[in-house]
């Protein structure tokens, strides 16, 4: 843990909603620091989702200040947004949101494919994320041919693949029954051991309750519970 | 990203959805094919009708002349010969004569002309000799009739040696032509030749209305046209309303010019098929953007800029009509060979028409690709990954 890698200062973010106006984001200020695991925590309609955007610079935001990695967000246009994407954020979606008609192992490649690889350290670098999930066998095989685990597994691969500063997790195991939710949150864990900076966002406090911190969000506004997950906040 | 890894992407999603490609590809294949199947027999015929004026004679000027005030005697025609250019002088008579054989008789095309017309006009014998010049000193009564003179009236019997009567008059037969074929209402084969003396006699008339004149070369057919010209007009001043000078090349440009307006034509009628291959092309790919909204979502999300976006779009839908143009090429040369040999008509591929709508076919791509590639690079990622 040292340096901050997210600042994120004053946010706002509205929408126009039926003539009427919402904050999605109201004032949101936090930091996150290198090889933190942060839990996001928040009911749906909290402003969540557009945080996440937001850190994934899916999203500019309208005011306020957005630093990752010491750059500012907010200036950049559309490709070099998808510049950073490629290089410094790996997501991980609840409905793993593969490439159905790709199999694993292309699946992987695909982040490395934008960002101009040469063919050989592609399918190098894919096998070896494949190989760190534990999936190397079933690197031909479609998405469809996968339980949903593994399929969020080789998700976790893809997101890694490009050895991205942050991992973006969004309700990575809302789709996958109890037992491979544990296995999941057991890799991201390693993951976290091995260095990685992981944002986890849920609605579930059992999975947020994980991450060695967590913070929660209600309608757009951001609440620090310190460094410890406690128990005694909203219920969700 | 490469452009090699685009197309490899491109033609595995065309790949993933086959039946659909092949129904985009169907416009662009009938669109294709039929470009060069019509220009093919366009271009065929051209080469038809090019064929058969040369046939006329090359090197060709011919000297017409209308009404009677204008009389192209002998002396001066003798002076048109010495011109520079021209190397053979070759004047005529004619005018439609009854010929009869035993009880068989035809109205046949008669000419009276000299020895030089049988190189003037490219008429070969494929039998007996041509006229000579001693022919037409001596007014001999002979004749070289034509190949459907000959089969009308002595049917598979040799003609050469037997007689004929022409008007009345008994003529010696000495030669056949070699069959011309008919060109524009003008048969070659349906004809009787005899010396210019006697056909003078026969036609009862001793002016001579057209004469020939060979050049020397082919390349030098307007110089040696403005020299006759001239010519004519010092011989015959004030009078260039009673005769006209036309080179067999002015035909042939103005044949040339038809069969050319032909061939546009009919590829701009068949290029109308293309352009309607090309919008469906657009069309698919537009339903094709909207049902892989959720994939450019996801290619955005990890990295994939607007350019990736759009270049894997409009490179799916070249290479669907690439291919497609490919396709239809081959379609279109089987097709154009069988037509040629099924209902014998000449049909002429040309590579520059095969490339020439290959390129366009390519080009009907990117045209009709551009908007739906445009749509689908500018999806904005967050609507686009929550896109169901």
């Amino acid at each position: 843990m040292g340096e901050p890698i997210i600042e994120i200062s004053h946010l706002m973010k509205t929408y126009k909603l039926g003539g009427e106006t919402v904050h999605a984001l109201n004032n949101v200020s936090i930091e996150i620091k290198k090889g933190e695991f942060l839990a996001i925590i928040g009911p749906s309609g909290s402003g969540k989702s557009t945080l996440m955007n937001m850190i994934g610079c899916l999203d500019r935001p309208q005011s306020g200040k957005y630093l990752l990695d010491g750059k500012d967000i907010g200036k950049m246009n559309d490709n070099q947004l998808a510049m950073i994407r490629n290089q410094k954020i790996g997501f991980i979606f609840q409905n793993f949101n593969l490439l159905t008609k790709l199999t694993a192992l292309e699946n992987v490649e695909l982040p490395l494919l934008y960002a101009g690889l040469p063919a050989k350290q592609r399918r190098e670098k894919a096998l070896e994320g494949l190989t760190k999930v534990g999936l190397i066998e079933r690197a031909g095989h479609l998405p469809t041919q996968l339980s949903g685990g593994q399929q969020q597994r080789v998700a976790i691969a893809r997101a890694l693949a490009g050895n991205p500063a942050i991992l973006l997790a969004d309700e990575p195991t809302g789709a996958l029954d109890s037992k491979t939710s544990i296995e999941i949150l057991e890799v991201m864990k390693e993951l976290n051991e091995l260095g990685h900076t992981i944002i986890l966002i849920t609605h579930d406090l059992a999975i947020a309750k994980q991450a060695r911190r967590m913070v929660s969000i209600q309608d757009g506004e951001l609440l620090e519970n310190g460094g410890e997950p406690i128990g005694n906040i909203a219920i969700y | 990203m490469g452009i090699l890894q685009s197309i490899k992407m491109a033609l595995r999603s065309i790949k993933s959805n086959k039946l659909r490609s092949a129904l985009t590809m169907l416009g662009m294949i009938i669109g294709v094919s039929s470009v060069i199947i019509l220009v093919s027999i366009a271009q065929g015929s051209a080469q038809n009708v090019t064929s058969r004026i040369n046939q006329l004679g090359t090197n060709l000027l011919t000297i017409n002349t209308f009404g009677n005030d204008l009389a192209l005697t002998e002396d001066k025609i003798n002076e048109l010969s010495k011109l520079n250019g021209v190397k053979a002088v070759s004047p005529v008579v004619s005018g439609r004569v009854n010929v009869k054989k035993e009880k068989t008789t035809s109205q046949v095309t008669l000419t009276g002309t000299n020895a030089a017309y049988s190189s003037v006009k490219d008429t070969k014998v494929s039998n007996g000799r041509f006229i000579t010049d001693l022919d037409i000193e001596y007014r001999q009564k002979i004749a070289v009739i034509g190949a459907d003179t000959a089969s009308t009236l002595f049917g598979t019997t040799n003609p050469v040696g037997q007689y004929l009567q022409i008007e009345g008059t008994s003529f010696k037969i000495v030669g056949v032509l070699v069959s011309k074929g008919s060109s524009m209402g003008q048969s070659g084969d349906n004809v009787v030749i005899v010396p210019l003396s006697t056909g003078q006699r026969l036609v009862k008339n001793t002016t001579i209305n057209q004469v020939y004149l060979q050049g020397k070369s082919e390349d030098q057919m307007d110089l040696v046209m403005n020299e006759v010209e001239m010519k004519m007009a010092s011989l015959y001043p004030n009078k260039s309303d009673s005769y006209s000078v036309t080179n067999q090349q002015d035909l042939m440009d103005t044949m040339s010019s038809v069969t050319n307006t032909m061939t546009m034509m009919l590829g701009g009628i068949a290029s109308i098929s293309l352009l309607v291959g090309g919008i469906g092309i657009m069309n698919i790919m537009l339903v094709s953007v909207s049902e892989r909204t959720k994939e450019i979502g996801i290619r955005k999300a990890i990295g994939a800029k607007r350019r990736d976006v759009l270049l894997q779009f409009l490179i799916e839908a070249v290479v669907l009509s690439g291919v497609g143009g490919l396709i239809g090429i081959l379609t279109g040369v089987g097709i154009g060979k069988a037509l040629s040999s099924l209902l014998s008509l000449t049909v002429s591929f040309t590579s520059s028409v095969m490339v020439m709508s290959f390129l366009f076919s390519l080009a009907v791509g990117v045209i009709f690709g551009v908007f739906p590639a445009n749509k689908a690079s500018k999806l904005n990622p967050i609507q686009a990954l929550r896109y169901e």
